[in-house]
């Protein structure tokens, strides 16, 4: 159990996408003991999610977008830096203290310098019927796809909006699979609104990428655009998807339902160890308050990648690179100042253009604030008229909702529930999310055994503290 | 339900889920060699007894909660596939002592 760790490291990293390799990859190679801990089987994130075993053969399935993370997890490999796979991290104190569970077992270490690298999730989807089996998010399917090769059979719809919704329809196209639609909540007025960011989004990398994956994917299938509802319909699995463009509700069947409304930065591991956040009216999201090194508030952690707000793979790579130099020269080592010019000219070319994204595949409020019965909380299966009809009693804020309705306690700890009920209760109170806030979020952030925890080493101080004298 | 591409690359790795055997693949987490058996549901709520599937695939949703080897709650997503792994529907809430 949690073998080999050591009792304390210069820098550890948590999470192993874009932003973590590249960051661990700058530290360990300038000389820093370095330790990675990731949640998944092997390195790449989702993006680049089983980069080194995928067993799809032909490459362009995937993509060269996706391919480019090869020299990123070669780097690393190369670097010497400690990896553990399949670690979850479910504590962090300000005195830079972690809790990690791996092997069947819990250990604690301690960093000097802490890069979180957590990434982002997809944003809550909130619609009628998405708890039924059969729905799932596109980017679920697209981890099928990479890590084994599976493509959804029978009828399959793709719903929602964004980058990644039509990456997965292009990559479903190349590999021979069958799409019966596509239905797009893109806002009409969003366009107008993404207009004055054209500007640079036409300088961007996005650009020509971004064009061609779409002219691909409608060629090939039937795109139903302006969808202003939709409702999964089904008894114990999905059999329809009702959907509404100006003013007419249709239905469509369909045997599996992917839904995608953008990603959020994933906040749990940062705010439970007291990173302050601020609510992001741009991207509608919590976004943690960092410098331009990814510096928090917390003394030696920062943050790097998508969990510093959302700006897509290649940005996470550079502040990765930035957050591991100041890392490095944190603790007195040496980085030479090329590589920091260099990541910071790059990252200021992959953020060209991300306004642009933001303000188009901006999500209607419609798919954010659901009504009705409709589920908010996936775990403690509350819905979206239970949150309004408690805060008409009075109920001010998500952390007395818990009391209430136990939203947000169940094991996703709010994850797929959290944006939602702020927006739910700020909607319903007339007021910013912002003075809302979220839920307060604690150790451990992901569920682990009393048996593990009791288990772990204590120190003196942690006895003398439970024991009488 | 889900289809493999071919060529299906990967070793054979057998396991039971309730008791009936089934086929995965070495890259395979469990969530992945639920779907490819075409089983419906992986999990049914302690709130309401509703069925559930794997959603997000990546280890932050939890609906993909199923006992692995007499341990209940485990995420099935982010657990890759033994040989001889036996795999439980998880009915309701993890029971004391799995």
């Amino acid at each position: 159990m949690s073998a080999g760790l050591a009792a304390s490291y210069d820098v550890a990293v948590i999470g192993a996408g874009p932003a973590g390799l590249a960051a661990a990859t700058t530290c360990a190679n300038a000389g820093c003991a370095t330790v990675l801990f990731d949640e998944g089987a092997m390195p790449g994130g989702q993006i680049y999610r089983s980069i080194e075993d995928t067993p799809l053969r032909e490459r362009s399935v995937l993509g060269e977008s996706y391919w480019r993370g090869r020299t990123l997890v070669e780097s690393f490999r190369a670097s010497g830096a400690r990896y553990i796979a399949g670690a979850t991290v479910w504590s962090l104190t300000r005195d830079r203290e972690i809790g990690v569970s791996f092997d069947g077992g819990s250990a604690l270490t301690y960093a000097k310098r802490v890069i979180l690298c957590t990434g982002a999730l997809e944003r809550p989807f909130p619609i009628p019927g998405w708890t039924l089996p059969g729905v799932m998010t596109v980017g679920a399917a697209q981890t099928l796809l990479k890590s084994s090769g599976l493509v959804a059979s029978g009828k399959t719809t793709l719903a929602g909006c964004g980058p990644l919704l039509w990456l997965l329809a292009a990559q479903y196209l190349r590999a021979h699979a069958k799409l019966e639609a596509i239905l797009d909540t893109t806002a009409r007025e969003n366009r107008a609104h993404a207009l004055p960011h054209a500007l640079p989004f036409l300088f961007s990398s996005y650009v020509a990428d971004g064009i061609a994956l779409m002219r691909e994917v409608k060629r090939q299938v039937r795109v139903i655009s302006g969808v202003t509802s939709l409702r999964a319909l089904g008894d114990r699995k999905v059999s329809a998807v009702a959907y509404r463009t100006g003013g007419e509700e249709k239905t469509l069947e369909v045997d599996n339902l992917f839904l995608h409304q953008g990603l959020i930065p994933n906040v749990n591991l940062a705010m439970a160890a007291g990173i302050a956040h601020r609510w992001d009216e741009a991207q509608l999201c919590w976004v943690p308050e960092l410098d331009r090194d990814g510096n928090s508030n917390l003394e030696g952690v920062a943050i790097a990648g998508d969990g510093a707000g959302i700006a897509g793979g290649e940005a996470a790579r550079w502040r990765g690179v930035l957050a591991g130099v100041a890392a490095v020269r944190a603790i007195g080592g040496n980085v030479a100042s090329g590589d920091e010019q260099r990541a910071r000219k790059e990252l200021a070319r992959t953020l060209r253009g991300r306004g642009f994204l933001d303000a188009l595949y901006r999500p209607a409020r419609n798919f954010r604030i659901p009504e009705g019965d409709t589920i908010v909380c996936r775990c403690e299966e509350v819905t979206a008229h239970e949150i309004s009809a408690t805060v008409a009693l009075g109920c001010p804020g998500p952390n007395q909702m818990k009391a209430f309705l136990r939203c947000g306690m169940g094991p996703c700890q709010g994850r797929l529930c959290g944006v939602t009920v702020t927006e739910l209760i700020a909607a319903a109170r007339g007021v910013s999310p912002r003075e809302i806030g979220y839920y307060r979020l604690r150790p451990p952030v992901k569920p682990i055994t009393v048996a593990e925890l009791a288990a772990l080493p204590k120190s003196e101080a942690a006895i003398k503290a439970v024991t009488r004298s | 339900m889900f289809a493999r591409l071919p060529p299906e690359a990967g070793d054979a790795v057998t396991l039971s889920i309730d008791g009936k055997a089934c086929t995965a693949r070495t890259n395979d987490t469990v969530a992945a060699a639920l779907l490819a058996s075409g089983l419906d549901h992986c999990r049914t709520t302690g709130v309401s007894g509703a069925p559930r599937a794997p959603y997000c695939m990546m280890g932050v949703c939890f609906d993909c909660l199923v006992t692995i080897d007499g341990i209940g709650n485990r995420q099935a997503c982010l657990v890759p596939v033994r040989e001889g792994m036996r795999v439980e529907v998880q009915r309701g809430k993890r029971e004391l002592g799995r």
